[in-house]
């Protein structure tokens, strides 16, 4: 394929993707409540775009099953068939179908990344908001920990933890909740330091608030808007570094269906100029894109009304 | 002055207490094994001659604070022990990928690093035209990118049948340099891809977030033109952002090799760690992740310390 | 008077919008404006009249987020509407100048002053780098800047506030500008510093016979720098006339109620004979880090009486506030409370101590939580130290709204965002009163409102004093609002109380060095006044 076709293509695609998005807008303007179609209508077509994909995605991985024409680990082919009416997108490298197995991983990689970073969150935020609201010696001791922590490149440490637990799903899960909440947890306490030294917090203490309160009342609800944004980052930063350790064969492990080893194992393909494995890996970064249109387009609201 | 020198001093002891800390947590990793390493490791094969052999062999014998001495001294002299996979000298297989790996990032850093700096002061200086919206939305997506993606995309575009460049990274026969170039240059241009756009992004937000700042309105009242505006008066300023921005991407390229090292089969540190955490060959493991984590610290200790001469409050006292 | 080859600087219907949300809003309703050579217009108005946005439109210039959107702007012939970007690069800086709010703020802190100086100039072409470098040298020097020689060399975090104000209208001098644009240039200095800057404005202008534009909100200031007085109030003019006149006999009752408010004063009420003091800060010596802030402070405050704490910025009266609500354990010293000594550290203070002694803060803004409803703001102190729950504290939260004066029904279910600065700050003072408290600490509560919203901020606390038997420390910087509300006076400098009394002893002769430089370099409504203190300090000098 010449990069001419490829580049008329790829403009198609974005054309079409930018008008799903703005019918997309149209409905769920209209279909919304006042006030959210107030905010919505301020959303980019990107970002229209990026909501309408995550939706997507979050259907076909709730109602795998039914959407999915073949089971997710049954070989029901030869090997590397090419693509037919009957298996829409050919076979794997063991001959189990493709299109079937693309939907359950969204279901996997998907679950797991969103899992394993609300894990990071929880984490992450409460020690973040804890050592702000602190201070003092417990301030000290959770930020030189996570400093420390953060010197140690993420990939390298994920790989050398993962290389003492052993590799699975939990594990991974764990070891990259623990990495990415250090990250959060940076996040959150600086958010909380701006918000800390603000004369309605200095007036609750004074009140003689107790720390659950203050934390809860005072500091979090001025902390979500950028820890919201935040998620959709670490979101997707969680999602790709699980989808490079599936890749790398150290992550979700076989026969669960998984966009990042789908691309490991079928990667040879791709010299013989068939483009099936780049699907998956397709599938990652479109989820990867949308998540950040929307964030980005959340991201530049946060910023423009502090005005 | 004397106070300046003071702070990077301190900032540097800070670097080394920090790296000593990091060889600790991965010296530790080994202890923090769930049940007895030795005979997971061995398996099938484990016999209680074996497992003691082992457990000698990685020192697991002995105290703790003992093998840590001697492993760090051991780790100071430049031994990082025996390849528990092939009895190879650890040292000896990280050696010849080093070298390797380093090329690739530099390689890769040489046109990312000018590249995202251009774009980004453009797109700061166009902002909301055309040309910025686009960039930002490419570098966006790029980002959102999983490398190998990127670097299967390249192969089959650029390599594979009829492609130009080679998709495997083959160096035997001691390439010369312009060889080299040719034969790396797939990884390189997928490492730039991937790191180009995070820095034009934070480049061309570091300036921005100057722009509504006082003094720029000043420089604009004086009749100065946007270029200089920029150049002159919002760079200076957003260098430490900046600084910080590079030494992170930098870092991200010798970490973020392991994958593209992994599709192009780079015979680099990436390649080897990945191989040796399947194997769970764990001194080789932890050598490479020390040498990784040296590099990192070390690029973040150059960015603060880079960062700090750049700011004339710091430089200047009152 | 005015002729026509004499004008410099016309402004007919102007109209300029600013971008909020979605929608483009008025923010200059169709001013007219003409300046004449060498002549100096004052710009009066409150915060939101479109004073800076005016000012900045003379340059051909509107911020991100605005713009001029009609009428007509013509300097020296020029059509600044129609001309070019490049034609507009070539007027600004090199014929007309401006002089920014925050010189601090408004120097690039990479630059040293003497190259920021130099750049207009030089890329105007009017110097080459090393004429510039003198020249600054001889503007520093006229603008009575210590080391001229030296002082540009340096960059802005080595120079203070009122010296960088100086060496910002020396470089806007730099091309000789026919006009330059004064945006508050003094609003962010102390009196005693405010004082050198105008003066140091004043000359320099003269000597150049330059045309300015000087905006500002302070009536005295603007008395003693302009010729003509043009008064705005959201984004129309009110009236215009020359100065004197202005200040003799304003027509309009807007700026009349500007003027009224300058000579408010509650009458003092008796010195106390005896009593217990509600509140005595005795002996306290604190500060950060290695630095005493606060030096051997000592003073009383009785019931029902507000005393006032002056000084200028790094006086420490903020200090000695957090010293006693325990944000700051004093190193030496203590806080008595009716009679007893305060623990340090409010950590330490009983819920019941806590409530006694609350806190009104300066910015509204900050010192209430936006997600917060005003229910919730008003009503926890209520809850938590009076223990009221349902109905009785629904009812409660209703007649605090009603006490300064917020209809309830309208208010209650408003966040902070949803109200304007003086309705925030009366939900501060709502929530200081819920505690029931004995004494308030007022920490500028009125410096960041307007002079009418300020003032009513003022009879508000008046009246609840009377209401409620409360004792007020009222930590100001203006002297003007110690005039209107304070019994006692405390005035401290660099840490140390430099003299205390009533308030009638306080302005009366003999005082305290330092407290007569204090009050003599407050501005008065005089235009003369600046002429006969320079004088008068000149003279006294001498001698």
């Amino acid at each position: 394929m010449g990069l001419i076709t490829g580049m008329f293509w790829l403009a198609v695609a974005i054309v079409l993707g930018l008008a799903a998005g703005w019918i997309f807008r149209v409905a769920v303007v209209a279909a919304s409540p006042r006030p959210i179609a107030r905010e919505l209508r301020t959303a980019p077509l990107t970002a229209s775009f990026g909501m309408l994909v995550i939706l997507i995605y979050i259907v076909v991985a709730v109602f795998a099953p039914l959407v999915a024409p073949f089971p997710e680990t049954e070989v029901v082919g030869t090997e590397y068939q090419p693509w037919d009416d009957v298996h829409v997108l050919g076979t794997d490298n063991l001959g189990r179908d493709m299109l079937s197995r693309l939907i359950f991983a969204a279901r996997n990689t998907v679950g797991i990344a969103f899992i394993t970073t609300a894990l990071a969150f929880i984490l992450g935020v409460m020690t973040g908001l804890l050592a702000a609201s602190v201070g003092g010696w417990v301030d000290q001791v959770l930020s030189r920990a996570v400093d420390v922590l953060m010197a140690i490149p993420a990939l390298i440490f994920a790989l050398l933890l993962l290389t003492i637990v052993g590799t699975s799903i939990v594990n991974m899960i764990l070891v990259i909740a623990l990495i990415d909440s250090t990250r959060v947890f940076r996040l959150a306490r600086a958010v909380a330091m701006n918000i800390v030294v603000m004369d309605y917090v200095e007036a609750a203490r004074l009140r003689g608030e107790g720390l659950l309160r203050l934390n809860i009342r005072e500091i979090l609800p001025n902390a979500m808007a950028p820890l919201v944004a935040e998620f959709g980052l670490r979101f997707c930063f969680v999602f790709l570094m699980i989808s490079a350790l599936s890749f790398l064969g150290l992550g979700i492990q076989p026969p669960t269906a998984d966009w990042g080893s789908m691309v490991k194992d079928n990667a040879t393909l791709i010299s013989f100029g068939d483009i099936t494995p780049l699907l998956p890996a397709g599938a990652i970064a479109l989820l990867t894109v949308c998540v950040n249109f929307v964030v980005d387009w959340q991201l530049h609201r946060a910023s423009g009304l502090k005005e | 002055m004397s106070h300046i020198a003071n702070m990077i001093l301190k900032r540097i002891a800070l670097g080394i207490l920090t790296l000593f800390v990091v060889s600790l947590i991965i010296f530790l990793a080994t202890e923090l094994l769930p049940g007895n390493f030795a005979q997971e490791i061995l398996g099938q094969s484990a016999t209680p001659e074996t497992v003691a052999a082992l457990r000698r062999q990685l020192g697991l014998d002995q105290p703790m604070h003992v093998r840590y001495a001697g492993w760090l001294m051991d780790v100071l002299r430049g031994d990082f022990g025996e390849s528990l996979a092939n009895g190879m000298a650890v040292s000896d297989l990280i050696g010849r990928r080093l070298g390797n790996t380093l090329y690739l990032a530099l390689y890769a850093a040489a046109i990312a690093v000018p590249l995202s700096l251009a774009l980004g002061i453009l797109a700061a200086l166009f902002r909301n035209s055309f040309f910025d919206r686009f960039a930002n939305a490419s570098a966006l997506t790029s980002i959102s990118f999983p490398e190998f993606f990127v670097a299967y995309i390249l192969i089959f575009l650029l390599a594979g049948a009829g492609g130009a460049f080679p998709s495997m990274a083959n160096f035997r026969g001691d390439p010369s340099f312009g060889e080299y170039l040719y034969r790396a240059f797939l990884p390189a241009f997928t490492l730039t891809l991937v790191v180009t756009a995070h820095m034009m992004r934070m480049t061309r937000a570091a300036i921005i977030n100057l722009l509504a700042s006082p003094y720029i309105e000043m420089a604009q009242l004086k009749g100065m033109n946007p270029m200089r505006v920029i150049v002159k008066h919002a760079l200076p300023n957003a260098l430490a952002p900046i600084i910080n921005v590079i030494a992170l991407n930098l870092a991200y390229l010798i970490t973020g090799v392991v994958v593209v090292e992994v599709v192009f089969v780079y015979p680099g540190l990436g390649q080897l760690m990945v191989d040796s955490v399947a194997a769970r060959d764990m001194p080789v493991v932890q050598g490479v992740a020390l040498v990784f984590a040296a590099a990192y610290v070390f690029l973040n200790l150059a960015a603060d310390v880079l960062a700090t001469l750049s700011n004339p409050r710091l430089v200047h006292g009152r | 008077m005015l002729d026509a080859n004499d004008i410099l600087l016309s402004m007919k219907g102007l109209h300029i919008e600013g971008r909020t949300d979605e929608e483009w809003i008025e923010i200059v309703k169709g001013v007219d404006l003409e300046l004449s050579k060498g002549e100096v217009l004052g710009l009066i108005g409150e915060s939101g009249a479109g004073k800076s946005t005016i000012g900045l439109a003379a340059m051909g210039f509107a911020r991100d987020g605005c713009r001029i959107s009609g009428g007509e702007i013509t300097f020296d012939g020029i059509n600044m509407r129609t001309a070019s970007e490049a034609t507009k690069r070539g007027l600004r800086g090199r014929r007309i100048a401006y002089v920014a709010q925050s010189a601090a703020a408004s120097f690039n802190p990479a630059h040293k002053l003497i190259d920021q100086y130099s750049e207009g100039p030089v890329k105007h072409g009017v110097m080459s780098r090393e004429e510039a470098e003198s020249d600054a040298t001889d503007l520093y020097r006229r603008m009575q800047l210590p080391d001229p020689d030296s002082i540009g060399f340096r960059y802005p975090h080595q120079v203070s506030g009122g010296q960088l104000q100086r060496a910002m209208t020396a470089m806007a001098m730099a091309c000789r500008p026919d006009l330059i644009i004064f945006d508050e240039p003094t609003t962010a200095l102390d009196v005693t510093t405010q004082i050198e800057v105008l003066a140091a404005i004043r000359d320099i202008v003269e000597q150049f016979d330059t045309a300015a534009l000087y905006i500002t909100h302070d009536l005295a200031v603007v008395a003693q720098m302009a010729d003509r007085i043009k008064v705005l109030l959201k984004g129309e003019e009110v009236e215009e006339s020359d100065t004197r006149s202005m200040l003799a006999s304003p027509t309009q009752d807007y700026t009349k109620s500007l003027w009224a408010v300058r000579t408010h004063a509650r009458p003092e009420q008796p010195p106390v004979i005896e009593g217990k003091p509600v509140l005595s800060v005795r002996n306290v010596t604190a500060g950060y880090g290695a630095v005493d802030v606060l030096k051997d402070v000592s003073f009383d405050i009785h019931p029902r009486r507000t005393v006032a704490v002056v000084g200028e910025s790094g006086s420490g009266k903020s200090t000695t506030a957090r010293v006693i609500t325990g944000l700051l354990p004093p190193r030496r010293g203590e806080v008595l409370f009716n009679g007893e000594a305060l623990p340090p550290d409010f950590r330490r203070r009983t819920r019941d101590q806590l409530r006694q002694a609350q806190m009104i803060y300066q910015m509204a803004d900050t010192a209430l939580n936006p997600k917060l409803k005003i229910r919730e703001l008003v009503g926890r102190p209520a809850q938590m130290y009076l223990g009221l729950r349902g109905k009785a504290l629904e009812e409660r939260i209703r007649e605090l709204l009603s006490l300064i004066e917020m209809e309830p029904g309208d208010y209650i279910d408003r966040l902070p965002s949803e109200l304007s600065g003086g309705q925030k700050q009366r939900i501060g003072i709502a929530r200081a009163l819920a505690a029931e408290p004995q004494f308030i600490i007022c920490d500028e509560v009125t410096s960041a409102l307007d002079q009418l919203v300020a003032e009513g901020i003022l009879k508000l606390l008046d009246r609840l004093q009377g209401e409620f038997d409360l004792a007020y420390m009222f930590i100001t910087h203006d002297l003007a609002t110690v005039k209107a509300i304070a019994d006692e006076v405390v005035v401290m400098k660099d840490g140390v109380v430099v003299e205390m009394g009533p308030k009638s002893e306080m302005f009366q002769p003999p005082h305290d060095p330092y407290t007569e430089l204090l009050l003599s370099s407050v501005p008065e409504m005089d235009p003369d006044w600046l002429t006969g203190l320079l004088e008068a300090r000149a003279t006294a000098a001498d001698n």
